[in-house]
């Protein structure tokens, strides 16, 4: 975009200004308006003053390519003169230009040439493979990336794919056809879990959607699937085994234990599921079972993979009732966590609890003022309060 | 705490000519299809148009209908059709669809398609190709930049950073050099050009090439002084972290779409929402903007107690006091009141949102990463947030963020919070992470990536610059990351034992509570100090190199102008950066002029990244 004849720019209408005219009026050109009223093939040779016919060095046409103007590349035949093209594109920086050049290069030279010239120049080959993104070659482009042994890249490409594809079967198929592409290792794993998981989603589903009809089953009925089990992330599946296939042997593809197993599921995360899930079904004794009971000094004491902070969390925004929290708020490690928490949930008897643990004498006697008179939280703060046997901080 | 202004602080350039430039322009164009057209408008170009020119505007010079450009067949009934897009070949295959569907039925009509802020030879090859290229007229509308604010202007580019950084693909470069090309036309000529990261020397030396053709300009009595021009993969970190100003939230929460931001019926506590713009305008929000978000609420009911007394001075009026109250004053303290309202009611919601993601121990989460302390814990903290499945880009960021504190994850680390993600998330994202990894957003250390083996390999390179030839360790664009090097030689995290008083900053930390310098302010500070890059040559060698400093027009060196710094965010700039910028401004005396490829922050950054494989 330079300062040409026949087009009008921003700049020109700076300069314009600049040259001592005052106010610019469109009136005042009234060849170039109606100029552009004509084709536009009128309008290029109008811009273009110089013969255009073999008449300049690789780097005048690139230098007028710079400027935004149409330039006949097809003078340049000699490989020589196209590779010089490039190279001065290239040094002159404007991705635009590069690219003009380089259609015109895949136009005039052999795939197998152009493809070895560019894999010596970096900012070309950049160049050309975006190009051939945005055209949708995609069939040239891996051709390209394979002659260059990017193989990890084409095998993502053609992975890629797969999200054009609507329908579950199709996909799956497809997903098939890719497990044996040259991924890397871990890559390699990760879309063979794909597969596994669409396999085994789309069995599920078949089997649900008759146990729903069916009406005998009935958790189905209580708590209707709000969407197919189709498509959904690796945990989403798990949360919804969790819900419809809690307790199905091991053996049941669509078992949690089972989609552990095959997916390799951490620990925390299966724990983290299967109680957002449980809870949200209100199964509390499954809840409870979760927790693994550690013998500790003849007392037994739940033990949680994650914080039970975290644990309260999830059970409150299931709406569980506060006998339940109350159980797992009192397991809370942290003492000051514990208390923020008791009070927010209102768990009186865990905030007594922990300040008669703490011995905390002035707390407790203003905490009286928080419960209910004449409660039965009042009458065991005023007989903690009255227990001589408990040596208090304060 | 306002910012008062300091008496001695230079004056900005007046850039609503630039609106009005661009304003002119795209009339003129329109005119050059006269009669009834109707327009297509690209969905990127709808909200800067609206700033530029509104429907009424377009009515005036004879647009009928304007539709949003959606890849499908068209309705449209009218003889002209105009399309205002962006140069990318998707859109271009889109119109010569309609064109040729219009020629199978036998449909005649005019066509104009007008490339903003220029045409690619790339589309006007597929025009030719689809044997359109006869059919349509082809235009150029120059919008480079458009004013955010008094001292932003932004090019509304945010493919920039994708196509730079991602696919290395220069195609905006030129643009970037216009953008330049046209400030100094305007404002010029510029006595000091300092800047650093590959896309930044480039776009020098391009704009370099346009300077001879401005000769007068030697004479005119430049508006800006100095140009800072900086690639945004100079500092990723800075654009991902938790932002605590508070502009910077209300872009993290609301989205400030060209400087105008929406607000639901939880702000305005009605059943409507409200759409409003955010700029100096705004009294109240020009007081608040660059505040860290612990002052704001205090700031706000202070203010709201002072418009109370304001209101109340009429009880002792009588009727002449009152009926000039109304006249004078009323008008102005309602405005008050209803923005102060708004700015509350957004906290509010701020606040409410946050607590609820439990914000304290996520910035403390990233504190920890920007002073490299607590690794295994961070590492706990982002699995336990991907197993919540909390947010698909939240999970993306702190695992960004971590790896590029720590120069890349430990491999164990790598594969079992990836596994943990895709598990979370879907499988699919394997070509995020393959976008990540190229980037260098989010890499595996390899053996051997000891902070000297690293130093090594990166002085050879800045040797080793022959034309096209790039060694092995850098065939991707992904640089290393060193923040830790950096950080120490910058110091970046401020050692202190006291308590960092927010209510009086000393420094830019402020906009990240105390905890870290932003990078890239701190390298303009630096820079500008030492007028150059000496004493920076370590640092400089740690991002890779590819800086320069250039003098311009040696005249002119003592001018009020040499106080305005123009900045250029190649990639996209952030609030918070802005904010800091502010900052460093009332400090050293600066005025500062951000420009950007668009604005950014951490989801808009991540968005593009996980869109770009789709």
């Amino acid at each position: 975009m330079g300062i040409s004849l026949g087009v009008l720019t921003i700049f020109s209408l700076i300069s314009g200004r600049s040259k001592g005219r005052n106010s610019f009026h469109f009136t005042e050109l009234p060849c170039e308006s109606s100029v552009r009223l004509i084709t536009p093939e009128l309008r290029k040779i109008k811009s273009d003053n110089k013969a255009n016919v073999g008449e300049f060095s690789p780097d005048d046409a690139v230098h007028k390519l710079l400027l935004g103007k149409v330039v006949v590349l097809e003078n340049f035949r000699s490989l020589k003169d196209k590779l010089l093209l490039l190279d001065f594109s290239v040094n002159a920086h404007d991705g635009n230009v590069i690219t003009a050049v380089l259609i015109y290069l895949k136009r005039t030279l052999s795939k197998e040439l152009l493809f070895r010239e560019l894999g010596c120049r970096q900012t070309a080959l950049r160049h050309f493979i975006r190009y051939l993104t945005e055209t949708k070659e995609l069939t040239l482009l891996m051709e390209l990336l394979r002659s260059l042994g990017r193989t990890e890249e084409v095998s993502l490409l053609q992975y890629k794919d797969h999200l054009n594809i609507a329908d579950i079967n199709k996909r799956r198929d497809f997903l098939k056809s890719c497990v044996s592409l040259p991924f890397s290792a871990d890559d390699s794993a990760h879309v063979q879990h794909h597969l596994a998981l669409l396999e085994r989603q789309i069995q599920i589903e078949v089997s649900d959607r008759e146990a729903e009809r069916g009406g005998q089953t009935d958790v189905f009925q209580k708590f209707p699937r709000e969407a197919p089990v189709l498509h959904m992330p690796l945990i989403n599946t798990l949360y919804y085994s969790c819900l419809y296939h809690y307790t199905e042997p091991q053996e049941n593809y669509s078992s949690p234990l089972n989609i552990r197993n095959t997916f390799r599921v951490s620990e925390k995360q299966f724990f983290i599921t299967a109680l957002a899930a449980r809870s949200k079904l209100g199964a509390w004794l499954d809840v409870d079972t979760m927790f693994t009971n550690r013998k500790w000094f003849g007392f037994t004491k739940k033990k949680s993979p994650i914080g039970f902070h975290r644990v309260v969390d999830i059970l409150h925004r299931s709406s569980a009732p506060s006998q339940v929290l109350q159980k797992y708020i009192g397991l809370v490690d942290d003492t000051e966590r514990r208390i923020s928490l008791a009070q927010r949930h209102k768990c009186h008897d865990v905030v007594i609890n922990t300040y008669r643990e703490l011995r905390d004498r002035q707390l407790l006697l203003g905490y009286r003022g928080r419960v209910e008179p004449g409660s039965e939280q009042e009458v065991t703060i005023d007989r903690l309060l009255g227990n001589t046997q408990i040596r208090w901080k304060n | 705490m306002a910012f008062s202004s300091r008496t001695d602080s230079p004056k900005l350039p007046d850039f609503s000519m630039l609106k009005r430039l661009v304003k002119d322009h795209l009339v003129y164009l329109l005119e050059q299809l006269p009669g009834k057209k109707d327009l297509f408008i690209d969905a990127d170009l709808m909200s800067p148009l609206d700033r530029i020119a509104n429907v009424t505007t377009l009515k005036e010079h004879e647009v009928d209908k304007l539709y949003k450009v959606e890849l499908k067949a068209i309705v449209s009934t009218a003889q002209q059709l105009c399309f205002l897009i962006r140069p990318r070949i998707q859109t271009v295959k889109w119109i010569c669809d309609v064109v040729n569907a219009d020629k199978a039925a036998g449909i005649e009509r005019k066509y104009k398609i007008i490339f903003t802020p220029q045409k690619f030879y790339s589309c006007e090859c597929l025009l030719e190709d689809q044997g359109v290229f006869g059919d349509v007229s082809v235009d150029e509308w120059d919008f480079l930049l458009l004013p955010l604010d008094d001292d932003v202007l932004s090019m509304e580019l945010p493919e920039f950073f994708t196509d730079s950084f991602l696919a290395g693909d220069q195609r905006w470069l030129k643009t970037a050099a216009n953008v330049l090309r046209l400030l100094h036309m305007l404002y010029g000529p510029f006595s000091k050009v300092y800047g650093i990261g590959r896309c930044s020397k480039m776009t020098h030396e391009l704009w370099r090439e346009t300077l001879e053709e401005e000769a007068e300009l030697k004479e005119r009595r430049a508006e800006i002084g100095k140009v800072f021009i900086i690639d945004r993969d100079v500092d990723f970190v800075t654009p991902l972290c938790s932002q605590v100003v508070y502009e910077g939230l209300v872009d993290d929460i609301f989205r400030i779409k060209c400087g105008c931001v929406e607000f639901g019926s939880d702000v305005t506590s009605s059943d409507k929402g409200v759409k409003v713009m955010l700029n100096s305008q705004d009294a109240v929000f020009s007081e608040i903007r660059n505040q860290h978000f612990s002052n704001v609420f205090g700031f706000l009911s202070q203010k709201a107690r002072n418009l109370q007394t304001a209101y109340d001075k009429r009880r002792g009026m009588d009727i002449r006091q009152i009926k000039a109250f109304v006249s004078e004053e009323l008008k102005g303290l309602k405005q008050e009141h209803r923005l102060l309202s708004l700015h509350i009611g957004a906290s509010e919601s701020i606040m409410k949102k946050k607590t609820k993601q439990d914000f304290q121990e996520l910035l403390k989460t990233e504190h920890s990463m920007l002073e490299g302390f607590d690794l295994r814990e961070s590492i706990t903290y982002i699995e336990e947030h991907i197993i919540r499945q909390v947010s698909v880009v939240e999970s993306l960021r702190l695992m960004c963020l971590l790896s590029l504190t720590e120069n890349g994850l430990q491999s164990k680390d790598y594969r079992s919070l990836k596994t943990q993600y895709l598990q979370s998330y879907g499988y699919e994202h394997l070509l995020t992470f393959s976008n990540l990894k190229q980037l260098g957003l989010l890499t595996e250390q390899q053996t051997g990536d000891t902070l000297t083996v690293m130093e090594n390999t990166v002085g050879k390179l800045v040797n080793d610059r022959t034309a096209g030839k790039l060694s092995d360790a850098f065939s991707s664009l992904a640089k290393k990351s060193n923040f830790r090097a950096l950080s120490r030689k910058l110091s970046l995290v401020p050692k202190c034992d006291e308590e960092y008083d927010l209510r009086v900053p000393r420094d830019m930390s402020y906009i990240f509570s105390g905890a870290y310098v932003p990078l890239s302010c701190k390298l303009i500070e630096q820079v500008l100090r030492a007028d150059g890059w000496a004493g920076l040559e370590e640092v400089c060698k740690l991002l890779n190199g590819h800086e320069f400093s250039v003098t311009g027009n040696p005249k002119g060196d003592q001018d009020e102008a040499q106080r305005i710094v123009l900045v250029l965010f190649l990639g996209g700039c952030s609030f918070s950066e802005i904010s800091a910028l502010r900052f460093l401004s009332k400090e050293k005396g600066y005025r500062f002029i951000v420009v950007t490829t668009a604005i950014t922050n951490s989801s808009r950054l991540l968005e593009a990244l996980l869109r770009n494989h789709q």
